[in-house]
C-alpha cells in the first residue's frame, strides 16, 4: 500500500511542508502583554491595555484554539499548538473574545483611551 | 476469536446493531440481513489534515491507509461520507491536500464540515467541496430505498453543536414527506444528542430533529467530531460516533479536557479506522474496521 501511494505521498507531504512553511509565525514585536492559552482557557481572562498597544497570544494547549472577538473585530484564526498571534488595538472598549473551536472560551481584553506609557 | 473476547465486546441493540471487537483489532458488528433492499455505504471522519504532534506525525499516511482499506473491499460502497474536520485549521492548502487525497477513492464522496473546517470563514471548505444541490451545506436524498440528511451542525456555535432554526425548519419539512418505514440515515459532525454536555459533545438545538426522527420505524444517527466509537439507543434512534482517522481523543469524563490523546504507537492504527454500514428495511449493520492489520 505504501508503495503505491509513494509518488503521491512525497507530492502531499511537499504541499504541507510549503503550507507550514507560509503559515509559520512572523518574529514576534514588542509587546505590553501577553495572553496564554492553556488548558482551555485564556490567561488572564481579563486584560487591560491602552490605545496602540500591542498583545500578543501564545497556545501552550496541545489543541487548536483561536483568540475571535464577539464583534468580529479581530480574529487570530485558528492557532496551532505553541502558535503565536499578535494584535494592536486601536480602539478603546471593551472587547469579548472566544475561541471559535471552544466557544465555552470567554475572556475580556478592556482598552482605554490615551496612548500607553 | 475467543468467546470470552467476543462477549466482552458485543453489545446487542433492540433493532439489530451488534457491536464487536475481534482479537485481530477488526471491529465487528454481524447480522444475517435480507439481501433485498440492503444499501452499503463508508463513514470516514476527523482526518485533521495539517495536524503534525506526536499524537500522530503521519495524518496523510493514516488517511490514505484509510482509503487503501476501503478500495480493497470486495464490494465497493455506494458512497463514502466524510463526517467532518477534513482538515485540522481550515486553510485552503490543507483542504487541497485532503482533496487529493480524498479524490483516490473509488467510490463518490460526500463531505460535511466539521469545526475545524469553518474556523473563521466556511468559504475554504465550500470552495473545496461545494455542492450544487446544497447552496447552505446541509441536503439530503434517497438512495437504495432509504432517505439520507446530511446535516451541519458547526456553524456559528456558541456552546456546543447547533443547527440553527433554518436548517430545522429545513429537517422538519423534508421528514413529514417521507413515509414511516422509510429507513432514516442522518450525518451530523457533532453528536446530536447530549453524549458529554461538559465537553460540548452534544448539539443543543438537537432535540427538535430528534423529535422529528421519532415515528419513523428505524433511524441511524452517524457522526464524527469525539474521535473514538460510541453507541448509543434511543428508543427507535440508533446513534454512533466514528473513529477518527487522525488520533484518538480520551473517553468522555476520563481526562481534565478532550483533546488529542497519545496512545503507544505501537497501538496508533488500532484506534484509527473506517466504517461500513448496510441499510436494510429493518435493520442496519455497522461495522467499524481498525486500521490495525
Amino acid at each position: 500500500m505504501s508503495r503505491l501511494f509513494t509518488g503521491l505521498q512525497i507530492a502531499l507531504l511537499a504541499v504541507t511542508l510549503t503550507a507550514g512553511a507560509n503559515a509559520a509565525a512572523p518574529p514576534l514585536l514588542p509587546a505590553v502583554a501577553t495572553v496564554h492559552i492553556k488548558d482551555f482557557k485564556y490567561h488572564p481572562p481579563a486584560l487591560t491595555v491602552h490605545v496602540g498597544d500591542r498583545v500578543t497570544f501564545v497556545n501552550d494547549d496541545d489543541e487548536a484554539h483561536t483568540v475571535t472577538a464577539t464583534d468580529k473585530s479581530f480574529d487570530s484564526e485558528g492557532l496551532d499548538t505553541a502558535g503565536t498571534w499578535q494584535h494592536v488595538f486601536t480602539k478603546p472598549g471593551t472587547f469579548h473574545y472566544f475561541c471559535e473551536l471552544h466557544p465555552y472560551m470567554k475572556a475580556t481584553i478592556i482598552v482605554l483611551p490615551g496612548a500607553a506609557k | 476469536m475467543k468467546r470470552d473476547d467476543f462477549l466482552k465486546h458485543v453489545a446487542w441493540t433492540g433493532g439489530g446493531i451488534a457491536w464487536s471487537l475481534s482479537g485481530t483489532g477488526l471491529f465487528n458488528a454481524q447480522r444475517a440481513l435480507a439481501a433485498d433492499g440492503a444499501i452499503s455505504f463508508v463513514q470516514i471522519s476527523d482526518s485533521h489534515i495539517g495536524f503534525s504532534h506526536p499524537e500522530n506525525p503521519d495524518v496523510i499516511g493514516t488517511l490514505q491507509q484509510t482509503i487503501a482499506g476501503i478500495n480493497a473491499m470486495p464490494v465497493q460502497p455506494t458512497f463514502v461520507v466524510h463526517t467532518g474536520d477534513v482538515t485540522h485549521l481550515a486553510k485552503p492548502a490543507q483542504f487541497d491536500t485532503a482533496k487529493q487525497i480524498l479524490g483516490t477513492l473509488k467510490a463518490p464522496l460526500v463531505v460535511l464540515p466539521g469545526e475545524h473546517d469553518v474556523i473563521g470563514t466556511s468559504e475554504a471548505f465550500f470552495s473545496a467541496f461545494r455542492r450544487s444541490d446544497a447552496p447552505k451545506g446541509w441536503f439530503s436524498w434517497d438512495q437504495g430505498g432509504a432517505h439520507f440528511l446530511s446535516l451541519v451542525n458547526v456553524f456559528n456555535f456558541e456552546i456546543d453543536g447547533k443547527l440553527g432554526a433554518e436548517q430545522i425548519d429545513f429537517v422538519e419539512k423534508d421528514l413529514a414527506a417521507q413515509k414511516s418505514s422509510t429507513p432514516i440515515v442522518v450525518f451530523a459532525h457533532v453528536p446530536l444528542y447530549a453524549l458529554f454536555p461538559p465537553w460540548g459533545w452534544t448539539t443543543e438545538d438537537g432535540s427538535r430533529v430528534l423529535a422529528a426522527l421519532r415515528r419513523f420505524n428505524a433511524v441511524t444517527v452517524l457522526n464524527g467530531h469525539i474521535h473514538q466509537i460510541v453507541q448509543h439507543t434511543d428508543g427507535n434512534i440508533r446513534f454512533a460516533t466514528a473513529a477518527s482517522t487522525a488520533y484518538p481523543q480520551p473517553a468522555p469524563g476520563t481526562a481534565a479536557k478532550p483533546g488529542p490523546l497519545k496512545v503507544p504507537d505501537s497501538k496508533l492504527l488500532s484506534v484509527l479506522g473506517y466504517r461500513s454500514v448496510e441499510i436494510a428495511r429493518s435493520a442496519a449493520t455497522i461495522t467499524d474496521h481498525s486500521l490495525q492489520t
